[in-house]
């Protein structure tokens, strides 16, 4: 019992270490990406001066993120003077919260064995096995857009209680359009459950661990290349962020639903954001991409079916699937500031009718293939 | 030759409808010029069009640009300046200030020296005429304006020590050294 309590401790602290310094590096990326795809240098002035000496640490302008958070927290902490008291101060907890609780489901690693580490660490975790989940819900998938739904309220009271026409104008889109897209979103992941069979991540992150074909690698996304993109674009949308920021469009509202919030208030916004765009390529990464599968490897070590088979030490594979799945996450946060520093804004009709219109029925055809297959080829019924 | 059409067409075609051809012919674009800047920074050169401002000065300044000021000396390291105020004469924006000092009566040719020579460098406006005014080529203006800028407008003002020997100081944060306080009224 002690055992699994702080084998849980250091899973959560893990993960919300991970996330909240994800979310500070992720601004460090946007910037300096933006800048190297424009020729520029990026924001690199920033820098800690070693006490004594005259050498300045810049670390390419990684201390930009620190800065950040320290102007926030030094901000004038400004309150509109109409405004609902109660709905104020929780709308950028009830953003940032489920932000930071979708995580619990989502496998950062493979499978721990204390007792395979070392042998001492047997005598008080036993024989048992931890897969590297803080949460491993059967249900996990359906925990994810439950708990992802919340921050819906959170930006529509937001904009409702700060007694401000571009902020409820902001959160009116906001709540459209999420609303609009998680549609979408559920139903282009319908077909990859029907292929797993399970809505539990920890799961379909083993079962992405195979070879199809010989050679390739039996993540999602060879099954479901269609569904990733739905996703994908659909996850974006949800995320509020250009080519979907239509809730935040500075050039029509300000800043959307948080113009009347300041100083740390509103950088529970912006840093709830960009927690996402880890979130989204955590679980684009556990669905799609194999989690922290690499291919022809195993939590035993290297294998080519057939041919060969090494097997390495516990105590190097858990750390190593920990550090692909960190990777294949930074690759994918990457790939979504990519997208949001190449493409241009949708005109609102525009993006409600890309939602309903494009997206909702492809997802729909998606699925409707998707079941006739999986009918078909596992035998019809049987 | 027929010249390429850029513009879009009114209408889109299939291709552009499809959103998503297009969009990856974006992100091509988009993805291959940070590739390429990356792969230039990770071999050593220079992966932007842009300059890291008060470090590096940029090397295409035209050789005849006229920038900050410098005060030439003669081999002994005195100032060729002989005090004559032609210069501040003649500066239309009037931000040289001389006070001329006695340095020997008996030496015909350089009785004078300057005891201070300032240029307040928040007036002027690099026309050159002190240059072409000078008898003595005591004033000469070299082409870049390397860290002149300030936030305060005392500190614009460039003392005979710096004019002479010119030493930008490297750090940004840190202030010049203190100016002469009898100027601050």
């Amino acid at each position: 019992m002690i055992a699994d309590f702080i084998i849980g401790i250091i899973f959560i602290t893990y993960a919300v270490v991970l996330l909240l310094s994800l979310g500070a590096v992720l601004t460090w990326v946007e910037r300096k990406q933006a800048a190297i795809m424009a020729d520029r240098i990026g924001a690199n002035r920033c820098y800690i001066r070693i006490p004594f000496t005259n050498i300045k640490l810049t670390a390419f302008g990684l201390f930009h993120a620190m800065a950040d958070g320290l102007k926030m927290l030094l901000k004038e902490n400004f309150k509109p003077k109409a405004y609902d008291r109660v709905a104020y101060f929780l709308a950028p907890w009830l953003v940032f919260t489920p932000v930071l609780l979708v995580f619990a489901v989502i496998p950062f690693g493979g499978v721990l064995t204390p007792s395979k580490i070392h042998p001492w660490l047997a005598t008080f975790f036993g024989d048992k096995t931890y897969p590297m989940q803080i949460a491993s819900l059967d249900s996990g998938l359906l925990i994810f857009f439950a708990i992802a739904g919340i921050s819906v309220i959170g930006t529509i009271l937001a904009g409702w209680s700060s007694q401000n026409k571009f902020s409820l104008l902001g959160s009116i889109r906001a709540a459209s359009q999420m609303i609009s897209y998680e549609l979408s979103l559920g139903l282009s992941l319908v077909g990859v459950i029907l292929i797993y069979g399970t809505l539990d991540l920890g799961q379909m992150t083993t079962q992405q661990s195979g070879v199809i074909a010989g050679f390739l690698p039996a993540w999602g996304i060879f099954f479901q290349p269609f569904a990733a993109i739905l996703f994908l674009t659909a996850a974006i949308a949800e995320n509020k962020r250009i080519p979907f920021d239509l809730p935040e469009a500075e050039s029509e509202l300000i800043a959307g639903y948080f113009t009347e919030f300041s100083a740390m208030k509103m950088g529970l916004f912006m840093f709830s954001e960009f927690i996402e765009i880890a979130i989204i390529s955590a679980l684009f990464t556990t669905i799609f991409l194999g989690g922290c599968n690499l291919p022809w490897m195993n939590n035993d070590g290297l294998f080519i079916p057939g041919i060969f088979s090494i097997n390495l030490p516990h105590a190097f594979i858990v750390p190593f699937q920990m550090l692909i799945f960190l990777i294949k996450v930074l690759l994918m946060s990457s790939f979504q500031i990519l997208i949001r520093w190449s493409l241009p804004r949708f005109r609102y009709d525009q993006l409600l009718a890309f939602g309903w219109k494009f997206l909702l029925p492809l997802s729909t055809l998606n699925l409707i293939i998707t079941v006739f297959l999986v009918y078909f080829i596992r035998g019809g019924g049987q | 030759m027929k010249r390429k059409e850029y513009w879009n067409q009114e209408k889109m075609g299939l291709w552009e409808k499809l959103y998503l051809f297009e969009i990856i012919r974006g992100l091509w674009v988009t993805g291959s010029v940070f590739t390429r800047n990356m792969f230039r920074w990770c071999t050593g050169r220079k992966g932007t069009l842009t300059y890291y401002y008060p470090e590096e000065i940029r090397p295409d300044f035209s050789p005849f640009n006229r920038g900050r000021h410098l005060l030439t000396t003669r081999p002994d390291g005195a100032l060729q300046c002989i005090a004559c105020q032609m210069c501040s004469t003649v500066c239309p924006a009037r931000c040289i200030e001389i006070e001329a000092d006695i340095l020997d009566i008996k030496d015909t040719a350089h009785p004078k020296q300057p005891k201070r020579f300032e240029i307040d460098y928040a007036r002027c406006i690099f026309c050159g005429f002190c240059i072409e005014a000078c008898p003595e080529d005591a004033i000469r203006m070299v082409k870049d304006v390397h860290d002149l800028p300030s936030s305060n407008n005392e500190e614009m003002w460039i003392s005979k020590e710096e004019l002479t020997h010119w030493n930008p100081q490297k750090d940004v944060a840190k202030p010049y050294p203190p100016k002469n306080k009898e100027l601050k009224k």
